[in-house]
């Protein structure tokens, strides 16, 4: 699989939110995703890239652009040194929220994305990565 | 600081949400709105989001609020212009947008909130205003 | 104990007789029996050559020993590669006819090998082993690309045959119907879903009839595109009303459990159209006899 391009971004700001998903657009977009598929994943990181501001007490988005044999995709990791979520599975059980709203954005990326991927440890931290393949 | 235009049409207020929003200048405009309502004492709100690309949990939540809060003050709010690919994304998220009316264009949401303006008219028992 | 001295000296020798290599090489294509004059004219073939010929000693120069062509070395080549067998897909070449382009080049550069070695079996040997490598490589790389090249004009074909077969019919002003035939896949139905949805944009319609008469049977994939088409189209603001709902799957559909208590279903087009007036406020009145 190669990584065609590469960008990371971080996120200190509701303006860093905005312009996370004009370049996740902007990536979807180069990748040739469908209209429905581009809006799926820039949601999804618009969710997540939130998540990062407000309970991670900020972070990081790293935006790749990925081809493998067969088809071309979108690979959105996001990390903060927050933390981190103490129990996964009640977080990503359909409309849990705690008082900011976590939960629908996490359960809300995972059902927009292709692949989803969760690291956390309490104390420590968030890592999530969403992938949407055209 | 920077604020969505709030326009007053008689009986209604309409906003026409152009820009990709900061999560801030979204709750601005919350409360600019139910401000707005409460001192114009307007019977109801269009919101035009035919130029919204994504629509997230927090614009969807903000639409939700406002819908609820109008209602408070005894105005109807109505949501038009929702793209396809915004709408299919909703469904997919698990977002229902509870509480809030949508029509398809300007002129159907304007039928809508006059349509439910009189109905409250009735309701109320009151007359002419 | 290998000398280090082994690197190949390919690289040089097709630098120093490049255009008579190009001469003998379109020299060969051109008298191949798999040439197909009809379909691309000898100047396309003569620059093709020559830029392959041009990009090959590139990549050797980085790459003296011509082994890996996944490394970077041969990222320009690749490309031209796959653009080359892209068009001649589209162009109409079997795939046989497009490696022939790169496997003509063998007996050529062998030809230009002996000359330069003759003195030198054993190097001879060496390097003609490692022509045929590359050679091979990139042939087979070329063929696999084609591959690709071919599925992407099937994709676009079936696509486009997908876009034909969905007509959204405006019923009545402010009433759309989409008669669904035959077995709705995953798929088709993805692309019939979403074209209704714009054209309930286009047309401001506010109330649009999904009959699936025509649809033999359902499945649970089927039922969920349906159901999220219609919330979606409740999110915008139109409602919609699935008609043509056949014994069989209205069974199906309550053994898979799908949820329809919040959608209008009627067992006929007419019926549903007659809601649908109702709902949009008209009717229709049979006009009287003017005597």
């Amino acid at each position: 699989m190669a990584v065609v391009k590469d960008e990371t971004m971080s996120i200190r700001s509701s303006e860093d939110v905005v312009r996370v998903r004009q370049v996740a657009r902007e990536l979807a977009i180069a990748q040739g995703l469908s209209l429905v598929d581009q809006t799926k994943i820039v949601t999804a990181a618009s969710e997540l890239a939130r998540n990062t501001l407000d309970h991670g007490g900020g972070g990081t988005v790293r935006l790749e652009a990925i081809n493998s044999d067969a088809r071309r995709g979108v690979r959105l990791t996001f990390e903060d040194h927050g933390p981190g979520i103490p129990d996964v599975e009640l977080a990503l059980k359909d409309g849990y929220t705690t008082a900011g709203g976590l939960g629908l954005g996490l359960s809300g990326a995972k059902r927009l994305s292709n692949e989803f991927e969760i690291f956390t440890r309490v104390g420590e931290g968030t890592r999530v990565t969403i992938t949407r393949w055209k | 600081m920077e604020r969505i235009p709030i326009l007053k049409m008689g009986d209604y207020l309409l906003v026409t949400i152009q820009v990709d929003m900061h999560d801030r200048l979204a709750l601005t405009l919350q409360d600019d709105l139910t401000e707005g309502i409460a001192r114009t004492r307007a019977r109801g709100v269009l919101i035009d989001i035919s130029s919204l690309e994504i629509v997230d949990s927090f614009i969807g939540r903000m639409l939700g609020n406002i819908a609820a809060m109008s209602r408070v003050l005894d105005a109807e709010t109505v949501v038009v212009g929702m793209r396809p690919a915004v709408a299919i994304t909703l469904v997919e998220l698990g977002l229902s947008l509870p509480g809030v009316r949508t029509a398809l264009n300007v002129e159907q949401g304007m039928s809508l909130l006059q349509l439910a303006a009189a109905e409250q008219e009735n309701f109320n028992g009151r007359g002419e205003r | 104990m290998k000398p280090k001295e082994d690197k190949s000296r390919i690289s040089e020798m097709i630098t120093r007789n490049e255009s008579d290599l190009l001469a003998d090489w379109i020299r060969e294509q051109l008298a191949a029996t798999t040439l197909r004059s009809d379909l691309m004219k000898e100047s396309e073939l003569r620059e093709q050559s020559r830029r392959f010929l041009d990009l090959m000693v590139r990549a050797a120069s980085q790459q003296p020993n011509l082994d890996n062509i996944n490394s970077p070395a041969w990222g320009e080549t690749r490309e031209f590669l796959s653009g080359v067998s892209r068009s001649r897909a589209h162009q109409g070449f079997s795939p046989a006819e497009t490696a022939t382009f790169i496997f003509s080049l063998k007996q050529p550069l062998f030809t230009l090998l002996r000359q330069e070695l003759e003195g030198d079996p054993k190097r001879l040997a060496d390097e003609m082993w490692v022509a045929t490598a590359i050679l091979d490589k990139l042939g087979l790389y070329t063929a696999e690309a084609y591959q690709k090249g071919r599925e992407e004009v099937i994709a676009r074909q079936q696509q486009e045959l997908l876009e034909l077969s969905t007509p959204v019919v405006v019923l009545w002003e402010g009433i759309l119907a989409l008669p669904l035939i035959g077995t709705l896949d995953s798929a088709r139905t993805q692309v019939v879903m979403e074209s209704l949805l714009e054209k309930i944009v286009e047309t401001g319609a506010g109330i649009a009839i999904i009959d699936i008469t025509g649809v033999p049977t359902v499945d649970t994939l089927v039922a969920q595109h349906l159901l999220k088409t219609i919330s979606a189209a409740r999110l915008m603001g139109a409602d919609c009303i699935i008609s043509g709902i056949r014994p069989q799957i209205a069974q199906t559909i309550v053994h898979l459990g799908v949820n329809l208590t919040d959608v209008i279903t009627k067992s006929s087009l007419a019926d549903a159209f007659a809601v649908a007036l109702r709902r949009a406020k008209m009717a229709i009145t049979r006009a009287e006899n003017h005597g």
